[in-house]
């Protein structure tokens, strides 16, 4: 892998491709070690972003078939006339969903923009 | 029955949809305006054709169905339903729409460059594509059939030949405005209906949906008997009762359990379960429509037509509210389907929940004849719209990878070859529960594309090998418990469980199996990974001054 990712690196000027304007592109991007460590880093904060927000999901709505299991005074419980379970499951679940996902779209595009200032200031 | 409304609604429902397929038709030129709708959707349209597309049958019918079956532990149905769209942002939107792969074998040739793994791609999204049309066909049989009396044939039939002739012609520039438009009246004709239901349950001094002693009458009822069954009265007496036979009910009396029905009862409707195997299904499923919405060839497709990376995240987050707002919307009915068509639990028939409720509850007068109509328009949006886009997308991957290099001829050829194969299995095998097909095509979604878009989109390690390794495994098992469950014996207790809801250990073995063989086949790993995981996660802005296919 690593050895992969160096020849690379190194031929990069001479690569039988470069007329392909994609292949160009690329290498514009991608000519230095720094480059490359960047796109990384985007990666992984993106990354850790979705597992984050994943982890939240998985928590406020997975927890809780175990949770009606576990405690089932809970699931007996009334909320406005309404069995708890049914209002969580039925109504509040999709509020929940909408909520995470703009939290993400938010956060997401920051790090997009943290990144090409990154990118942007050493070319110009 | 006997509602003059219902004929003309479907016949414009469908006339609308062939209309603005015609329209579409006159703008579709090119072979990329009948693909990805030149790319020129606007957010807000293509958000509600998603949305539009992705209520399907299963939606609109068969979860009000199921809730009034079941009960409570069966709301994680909508609730998966819409997180599928959240799996979908947070790990594949952005990166799926700037990879400018237009299916997920484009992906896998963009992303591995492997043409084994292309076909192998290919062969699953027409199995989950076929597996996914056969119920929205059924349900129109089925539509059509309680609405009308006419036979079950014609409506699966009706909805297969408008379906791929609107396809074959207008391509998928044409089923945006179809989509967009369909999303807006399955609401409306969900919601306008509820109003009124709910202002009659109120009006009626809000009879109890969950009664001790079990459903009971709301008004004298007579059911015919459709299998030979045994009854089981509220005193605990039984009575055999014979197909064909009609039984009279009073009004307050309450509903016999019928041993060829399954359903639940008392408290088990109204609270969660908490035995194991119950535990384990609700897991299974939460996994499987969370995850399997992802690898659904027809959501997959939608993106494409966003322009850049970012709007692909917007119009997946206008999605999920559009798909989390129409979901409010079948619980109510099948909670009131509990008052006033107990006699669908008689019959098993529960997915006509919604389309014999407006009837049922506010009686033959105009209002309750017009919304039934209604209903059964809505009904019929959802065929239309669901099988357009799982044909577009199964037609798509038939006619670049089997039958030649995707032209418009092509195309249409393989609209007409896609289109045939589910309307004759919709014809030969009837009984299938809507909802549950729907299901297993979630948990072989979720088995087969979701390990290889998310491991593919965030893990430079995955090799072609593994990939497909991985595919084969994990769509293997889940297909096979696909198998089993339609064709197979009945089983009971932990293999019931293993078989009906596969996702919970067929999901994690995909995963399992990608990582181990990739990583066994390091030395594959593709040269140009680090080129394509830029193109993948840098924002377009960025890369821009250079042509982008």
């Amino acid at each position: 892998m690593t050895h992969g990712r160096r020849t690379r690196v190194v031929l990069a000027d001479v690569h039988p491709m470069t007329h392909d304007p994609d292949r160009t592109r690329v290498e514009l991007a991608e000519q230095t070690q720094v480059g490359q460590a960047l796109v990384r880093g985007l990666v992984r904060a993106q990354l850790a972003l979705a597992l984050r927000l994943s982890l939240v999901v998985a928590i406020g709505l997975g927890g809780l078939p175990l949770l009606f299991a576990v405690a089932p005074e809970i699931s007996t419980a009334r909320l406005a006339g309404i069995d708890l379970p049914w209002l969580l499951l039925g109504v509040a679940a999709f509020p929940f969903l909408v909520v995470v996902g703009w939290a993400y779209v938010r956060l997401a595009e920051r790090n997009e923009q943290d990144f090409v200032a990154v990118v942007r200031r050493p070319e110009r | 029955m006997g509602n003059p409304y219902v004929v003309p609604a479907i016949v414009v429902v469908t006339l609308v949809t062939v209309a603005i397929g015609f329209y579409g038709l006159k703008l579709a030129r090119t072979t990329s305006d009948f693909l990805v709708a030149s790319r020129s959707v606007s957010p807000t349209w293509n958000a509600a054709a998603i949305g539009g597309e992705y209520l399907s049958a299963a939606s609109f019918l068969g979860v009000a169905g199921l809730i009034l079956k079941y009960g409570v532990d069966v709301l994680w149905y909508p609730v998966g339903f819409a997180a599928g769209y959240l799996a979908l942002l947070l790990f594949v939107a952005a990166p799926l729409r700037r990879s400018g792969a237009f299916t997920l074998p484009d992906f896998c040739q963009l992303r591995l460059g492997s043409r084994g793994l292309r076909k192998l791609a290919t062969a699953f999204v027409v199995f989950i594509g076929w597996l996914y049309l056969v119920p929205q066909l059924q349900g129109a049989g089925l539509t059509l059939t309680t609405v009308t009396g006419q036979p079950y044939a014609l409506g699966a039939l009706l909805v297969g030949a408008v379906v791929t002739c609107n396809v074959a012609l207008g391509g998928m520039r044409a089923i945006t405005f179809v989509q967009a438009f369909q999303y807006w009246l399955k609401l409306t004709a969900l919601l306008v209906p509820a109003i009124f239901l709910l202002l009659q349950w109120q009006a009626d001094g809000r009879p109890a949906v969950a009664a001790p002693d079990g459903p009971v009458f709301h008004t004298a009822t007579s059911v015919v008997i459709e299998h030979d069954a045994t009854l089981t009265l509220a005193d605990g007496s039984t009575v055999v009762v014979q197909t064909g036979q009609r039984l009279e009910f009073a009004a307050g009396e309450p509903v016999p359990e019928v041993s060829t029905v399954d359903e639940t009862r008392g408290p088990d409707w109204l609270l969660p379960g908490d035995s194991d195997t119950g535990l384990f299904a609700t897991y299974s499923l939460i996994l499987a429509t969370f995850l399997g919405t992802m690898g659904l060839p027809h959501v997959l497709v939608r993106f494409y037509t966003n322009p850049d990376g970012n709007a692909a995240r917007r119009t997946t987050l206008v999605v999920l509210c559009l798909v989390g707002l129409f979901y409010l919307l079948p619980t109510l009915y099948g909670v009131l389907g509990r008052v006033y068509t107990p006699q669908l639990l008689m019959t098993g028939r529960t997915d006509a929940v919604v389309v014999l409720l407006p009837g049922a509850a506010l009686g033959s007068g105009l209002t309750g004849q017009l919304l039934a109509a209604l209903v059964a328009a809505g009904a019929f949006a959802a065929f239309l719209s669901s099988s357009s886009g799982l044909l577009t997308s199964v037609a798509g991957v038939i006619s670049t990878d089997v039958i030649g290099r995707g032209s418009v001829r092509d195309f249409r050829l393989a609209t007409v070859i896609a289109g045939v194969a589910p309307i004759v299995l919709s014809l030969t095998i009837e009984s299938l529960d809507v909802s549950q097909v729907v299901g297993l095509a979630f948990a072989v979604a979720a088995s087969t594309f979701c390990p290889l878009l998310v491991l593919g989109i965030w893990w430079r390690g995955l090799t072609a090998r593994g990939a497909a390794a991985g595919v084969l495994t994990g769509g293997g098992a889940a297909g096979g418990a696909v198998l089993l469950t339609v064709l197979g014996p009945p089983l009971t207790g932990w293999p019931a469980a293993l078989v009906s809801q596969p996702a919970a250990w067929t999901v994690p073995l995909a995963f399992a199996v990608m990582v181990v063989v990739s990583l066994a086949s390091r030395s594959r790993v593709p040269a140009d990974v680090g080129a394509v995981m830029l193109r993948l996660h840098a924002p377009e802005s960025v890369l821009s001054g250079t042509t982008r296919r």
